[in-house]
């Protein structure tokens, strides 16, 4: 028992020192900026700025290959902050207030082509050929698929509207964010 | 000598490591899509298991022997593991930050790639000798790396081929690898038992 312990340990400490030392020997300098910027990012690596992560967004706003505006789940508050930082002129036409989004059909012009609930990857949207489709508010995400295949732009983007239910506090505003 | 030649061909070829002991699939699928990448890979995964082997024989022969601690294999061998994939990770993003970006997610993976574990576990059942160890390990990683390599030549070739569009993607994949592991198996007969 004491024999297994202490030979575990230290093998976990001696093992450990090789590697810190290790670390220290192969140290990779990294671009202080590109450091700096991933840590304005905020780091969910969704990938929806077409970067593989937030460290590869960050490694392309530092070389300057990409638009402050690249982030849609940052939102103002990180394009400020990344304007500030790489000292650019920040583009707000190209910011969307980010609020929760729900889809949501116009029931007077949706002729049942059976097309939006094809391309729901959640399976949100039910219906038939020639019957009015709906969105099951639950399972829908929001990804946006369902308006680009409309043919008549009946299936939409809305805000989820405010009820009683879904009403709450808002978040405190950022200090300094010009907002 | 020959007998370490003997023992290099029939752990790389005749034993594959992949193809006919079925072990480190995961990286075999998951990084044979290009011939280069493949190649770095079962670089990487080659030196990680020489490594190894030889870190677990003297941890076995030297301090889990002598205590009589033999229970606590798995654990001391995965730590051993995870160090070295460690150790590998930070010389390879010194050394290519290229490669380092290629490899990705699969370069901390080869700590849970069976074939690295299965290695010095079936030395020790085989009750080998350091030096049979090493042989073993470094054979069995470079027959690896072959295998990866050569089924990455098939996949990117497959690539351009006209696959049905029921086989294509993944599922020709799998059958390209099943009729490789069937010639590999025609291997069998080269070393006399």
């Amino acid at each position: 028992m004491i024999a297994a312990l202490t030979s575990l340990t230290i093998l976990g400490v001696v093992l450990g020192l090789i590697l810190g030392v290790a670390a220290r020997v192969f140290r990779v300098e990294g671009n202080k900026l590109a450091e700096e910027v991933l840590g304005i990012l905020p780091g969910s690596q969704c990938g929806q700025c077409g970067f593989p992560g937030c460290a590869g967004a960050a490694q392309a706003l530092a070389e300057g290959r990409a638009p402050v505006t690249l982030c849609p789940p940052g939102g103002r508050a990180v394009v400020l902050a990344l304007a500030a930082k790489l000292g650019k002129d920040a583009d707000m036409a190209d910011v969307k207030e980010s609020v929760p989004m729900i889809a949501e059909v116009k029931e007077e012009i949706c002729i049942g082509c059976t097309r939006c609930f094809k391309v729901c990857p959640t399976d949100a949207i039910m219906g038939a050929a020639q019957q009015i489709h709906s969105v099951f508010r639950e399972a829908c995400t929001a990804c946006g698929k369902c308006e680009e295949v409309c043919p008549t732009e009946s299936i939409k983007l809305q805000p989820i509207p405010v009820t009683l239910q879904s009403w709450y506090w808002h978040k405190p505003l950022a200090t300094g964010s010009a907002a | 000598m020959s007998e370490y030649l003997l023992l290099l061909l029939s752990t790389a070829l005749v034993n594959n490591v992949v193809l006919v002991k079925f072990l480190g699939l995961c990286p075999f699928m998951g990084i044979s899509k290009k011939m280069d990448t493949a190649l770095s890979m079962g670089l990487a995964t080659t030196f990680v298991i020489t490594f190894t082997t030889a870190g677990a024989w003297l941890l076995e022969h030297w301090l889990l022997m002598p205590l009589g601690i033999q229970y606590l294999r798995i654990l001391t061998y995965i730590l051993a593991i995870a160090a070295v994939v460690q150790f590998t990770e930070m010389v390879i993003r010194k050394v290519a930050p290229a490669l380092y970006q290629v490899l990705g997610i699969y370069l901390p993976l080869i700590t849970t790639n069976c074939a690295v574990l299965g290695l010095p576990l079936l030395n020790v059942q085989e009750k080998s000798g350091f030096a049979v160890s090493l042989m073993v390990g470094f054979g069995s990683s470079v027959g690896f790396t072959l295998v990866l390599v050569l089924f990455a030549g098939l996949r990117e070739r497959i690539a351009l081929a006209t696959v049905s569009a029921t086989f294509a993607g993944a599922p020709i994949a799998f059958i390209t690898a099943g009729l490789l592991a069937l010639a590999f198996m025609g291997f069998a007969g080269l070393v006399p038992h």
